[in-house]
């Protein structure tokens, strides 16, 4: 008769973590980041459509990294909490925060129950009246949350990115300028020689806080390389 | 596999882009409310006349301010005509609460879909999709609780203005030039029918609904003329290639007074009162 073998839970965990962190890591990277009129995505991202960026609600905005059908899924399952939600009380009780919080739970549950973790990463964005009432939501695969300043940097090179934008990233910056610092970043690839990413490269959108009502707005190839040159 | 806290399974569900349809698996009374028979027809508010007519660049749709109960006079600045989305917008007669409630969900409906698809459902689908959230209403309307819309929009792949009228049970006709609903529907159907004109500007076609509008509240006491004491004037909506939108009251208040001035001349809005009045 053979026995199971006995693995603790520590060791459990540690290789789901790992197996997701390692998903995640093989893809491109995504950076979200405040702006003077708002909050700015942006994605290294060739197709035209499958998005990784994607809007929830009217003022909330939603980033992702890693595996498609995954990340696809919970922005669904987001956008119809959030209109159920607008829909039952009242548009102006759909927050980010709520999002951020169903978002955490599902990952959360699912990191422990399943033995697949998710390979995502997210971001939930939310645009404020003033700069200050800006929020960002940073959800790992493992359901934890951060409640982020300024910038938030996932995927493949999240950590030289991250530490770029703690360098270059600075409170007011214009649409024009974040996009120059975010795109120069994510064009670099670890040791490999940094890259030219064009528009056609690039998913970019942002959540314009002098918009009425839905803030969220896609920016086409001919703006984007505007605003890039 | 256990149920998982935060997001229900309904909310995961695959397939689907409906809002209604996550919406009856999540909470069904909340539909229920909108389908159970309750007998409220004699004190429910109902509202009354929506015109609509064919622009040379799109559509234009016009509905007066009165909500009756039996011969009382319920609301007098109540709201009728509302954009649907970015191309479309929707004028609703008949019971006014269910009414409103139909085109929240229809609202919702269409921006759903778009977030989740990530592109807008087509005219016809539009159309569509409130032909069946309309036919789920049956059971009211026999109960005397009908809600009887008028869809219009912007077709972005004809570059036309489209129109679609329906009865109670769901029936989707697409009209040619005009079409008007509610009590003071015949009278207004009348008057466009003499005054409806192709490829009108949408400020002509403005004039146009308001005149039907006034033509409508001359013989239906359930539909109002324009308050001209309390600056109360129709909503009016213009759909062309560049979106949809509510006419600001501060520009529907001239061609009203134009129209009214007119009117003290000719009161059946004929030819000849505009030289006069003017």
């Amino acid at each position: 008769m053979s026995v199971p073998f006995y693995v603790s839970p520590e060791q459990i965990m540690r290789d789901k973590a790992d197996f997701a962190r390692k998903g995640i890591a093989r893809g491109r990277s995504v950076v979200v980041l405040q702006y003077d009129e708002g909050i700015a995505f942006v994605a290294e991202n060739p197709s035209r459509a499958l998005h990784k960026i994607s809007e929830l609600y009217d003022r909330v905005g939603f980033a992702a990294v890693g595996k498609y059908n995954e990340f696809e899924s919970l922005r669904v399952a987001g956008v119809r909490l959030a209109d159920m939600r607008g829909y039952s009380y009242d548009r102006s009780d759909v927050t980010g925060r709520s999002l951020a919080n169903a978002y955490a739970q599902t990952l959360g549950s699912i990191f422990t129950e399943t033995a697949k973790p998710f390979e995502v990463e997210i971001v939930v964005a939310e645009v404020g009246p003033t700069a200050e009432a800006d929020q960002l939501y940073r959800l790992m695969f493992d359901g934890s949350v951060a409640d982020e300043r300024g910038f938030v940097a996932m995927g493949g090179s999240a950590e030289p990115i991250s530490s770029g934008l703690a360098e270059r990233w600075r409170e007011g910056m214009t649409l024009a300028e974040g996009m120059r610092v975010a795109v120069e970043l994510l064009g670099q690839h670890g040791d490999e020689q940094p890259r030219e990413l064009g528009a056609e490269q690039l998913e970019v959108a942002v959540l314009d806080r002098t918009r009425p009502r839905r803030a969220f707005q896609r920016i086409a190839n001919g703006r984007l390389t505007e605003l890039l040159a | 596999m256990t149920p998982t806290p935060g997001l229900p399974d309904p909310y995961r569900l695959i397939g689907t882009s409906s809002f209604a349809e996550v919406l009856s698996a999540l909470q069904p009374d909340r539909l229920a409310a909108l389908h159970n028979p309750s007998g409220a027809a004699a004190f429910a508010p109902h509202g009354t006349t929506i015109v609509s007519l064919r622009t040379e660049s799109g559509v234009v749709m016009a509905g007066d301010r009165r909500a009756t109960i039996g011969n009382v006079i319920a609301q007098h600045d109540i709201e009728k005509v509302f954009v649907a989305d970015d191309h479309s917008v929707i004028g609703i007669a008949g019971a006014a609460g269910l009414a409103v409630e139909l085109v929240r969900l229809f609202q919702v409906e269409l921006e759903h879909y778009e977030k989740i698809e990530g592109l807008p459902l087509s005219l016809d689908g539009k159309a569509n999709r409130l032909a069946t959230l309309l036919r789920s209403n049956l059971g009211l309307a026999l109960q005397g609780l009908a809600v009887v819309p008028l869809f219009a929009g912007f077709d972005l792949a004809r570059q036309t203005g489209r129109i679609f009228s329906y009865d109670p049970t769901g029936g989707r006709y697409e009209e040619h030039d005009f079409y008007a609903v509610g009590s003071g529907s015949t009278f207004a159907r009348g008057s466009l029918k003499k005054l409806f004109r192709r490829n009108a500007s949408a400020m002509d076609a403005v004039r146009m609904a308001l005149e039907a509008l006034y033509d409508a509240a001359d013989d239906d006491s359930a539909t109002a003329g324009p308050d001209m004491a309390r600056g109360i004037y129709p909503v009016v909506a213009v759909v062309d290639a560049d979106g949809a939108r509510i006419v600001a009251d501060d520009d529907v208040s001239p061609v009203v007074r134009a129209m009214v001035d007119a009117r003290m001349v000719r009161p059946d809005g004929g030819p000849g009162g505009e030289e006069a009045g003017a």
